[in-house]
């Protein structure tokens, strides 16, 4: 294997903002979700993911302001994501200088929408994003783990197994895989989850929710993850990218190395 | 000059070429295209639909005259690929511009895209991998060139310089063949290793 093991922060933007908080020293503007990326790419990213939160479309015309002034300055490949419900969405984000653009939502309630994103703008371009949970009381699904929508606030009941077979089947090039139940407890990527979806599709796998230590990372390439993503451990500088990145190489896989 | 005929996010690649150096104009212009100092191809999505968008610009008249008055041309990813001879999707052929021999098709790899930085074995005599052969490069694609023999065609005339990546199999990441030059993997979204090649491409003509 020589392909090397991404590693993805990810940055929550709300009406052009940064949401959650950065701990970056010497920060001209924390908020600014360009002049983090910057910050990001110096640190060794492997690539960039930006997930618009806006509840108001009308602010997501910032959104596009955003990835422009991103792309203008940042040269690995940017997913963004959130809200994207059509494929004149796809075709803005795109044009603005994203090179990827996730799908989450919109594609439960349109599934069509994939195919059709996949057709006109390649299944390169095409990720998959899938909040997934271990099925609560009262909702069965073959796999056991199921769809949530909302930030995991809501059941769909869809099998999120077959979700993710589905969603490639349909032409998704890649699986942002979030495990809800690991998400904000900094205990770990969801393992099982991981190892299910990589025995059934055979696109890229990014693992996202539960990475609290640089321990975590090697268990969910292990279990089959191409990329790790991760938001608060990087942005709260509770360690960098390029430890992570150190902490996979020790464990055997290939990182790309971090030259600045 | 950027040859925009309707693929992929060319905002990137303009302002990768800014970056190191050179003036970027984004057109399907004819005469431009012809005129422009150096031109560059991009291309993401389906081999047939890059073709046909190149096609419509009048693409292939323009890069034949390029390179018979010996002006670069620079092919990026499918912009690489319609280069070749031909390109097999979902079992359809469909005739490239033939500068090389050699037939696009997918990759035999358990896992497709190969999408990521990769490694590449480029030769010595390489221009554009000068001081970064060692480097990681960002690749995204599912389709590729795995045939051995890339010599001897009449359009082009003397042997290209070839660097080999492998995903599943060896497949050809990049062809260097006098001013036409063409990278399968994405200088403009391959950090400072992309910027470097670019740079190294400007300052080979």
């Amino acid at each position: 294997m020589s392909l090397a093991i991404r590693v993805i922060p990810c940055l929550d933007v709300d009406a052009g903002r940064v949401v959650k908080g950065v701990n970056f020293t010497g920060l001209r503007d924390a908020g600014d979700p360009a002049e983090l990326a910057t910050r990001y790419d110096t640190a060794g990213a492997d690539e960039l993911v930006f997930l618009d939160i806006t509840a108001s479309s009308g602010d997501r015309k910032t959104m596009l302001d955003v990835v422009r002034r991103t792309a203008d300055c940042v040269f690995i490949p940017l997913t963004v994501g959130g809200g994207v419900r059509s494929p004149d969405d796809f075709d803005r984000l795109l044009r603005a200088g994203a090179d990827k653009v996730s799908l989450n939502t919109a594609a439960i309630t349109d599934r069509d929408l994939i195919s059709e994103a996949a057709e006109r703008f390649g299944s390169q371009c095409v990720v998959l994003s899938i909040d997934a949970r271990r099925c609560p009381a009262g909702v069965s699904t073959e796999s056991g783990f199921e769809v949530t929508t909302h930030g995991g606030r809501r059941s769909t009941g869809i099998d999120a197994i077959k979700w993710a077979v589905e969603g490639t089947k349909r032409g998704a090039g890649e699986i942002l895989l979030n495990s809800m139940d690991a998400d904000g407890t900094k205990s770990g990527f969801d393992l099982e989850l991981i190892a299910r979806v990589r025995g059934e599709v055979h696109v890229p796998l990014i693992a996202s929710g539960g990475a609290g230590s640089l321990a975590d990372f090697a268990p969910a390439v292990r279990a089959g993850a191409d990329a790790v993503l991760a938001a608060s451990v990087f942005h709260f500088g509770e360690f960098t990218v390029t430890e992570v990145k150190q902490a996979l190489a020790n464990s055997g896989f290939p990182v790309r190395a971090t030259s600045r | 000059m950027l040859l925009d005929y309707g693929s992929g996010n060319l905002r990137s690649a303009q302002r990768a070429l800014e970056r190191v150096g050179a003036s970027v104009t984004v057109t399907a212009d004819f005469e431009s295209a012809l005129d422009a100092d150096a031109l560059v191809v991009p291309g993401v999505g389906a081999f047939a639909a890059c073709m046909r968008g190149i096609l419509e610009v009048r693409g292939d008249e323009i890069i034949d005259r390029r390179l018979k008055g010996g002006r670069p041309v620079l092919g990026i990813c499918v912009g690489m690929q319609v280069l070749f001879s031909e390109g097999v999707e979902h079992g359809t052929a469909v005739t490239g511009l033939g500068y090389w021999p050699g037939v696009v098709e997918q990759l035999a790899a358990p896992i497709l895209p190969h999408m990521g930085w990769d490694t590449l074995r480029a030769p010595v005599d390489s221009k554009i991998f000068a001081e970064v052969a060692g480097e990681r490069f960002y690749f995204v694609h599912s389709y590729g060139v795995v045939s051995e023999d890339l010599t001897g065609h009449e359009k082009t005339g003397q042997p290209p310089t070839v660097t080999w990546g492998t995903h599943g199999a060896d497949f050809v990441a990049a062809v260097e063949n006098g001013p036409l030059v063409a990278t399968q993997f994405h200088p403009e979204k391959s950090g400072d290793a992309g910027l470097a090649l670019l740079r190294n491409w400007l300052h080979s003509w």
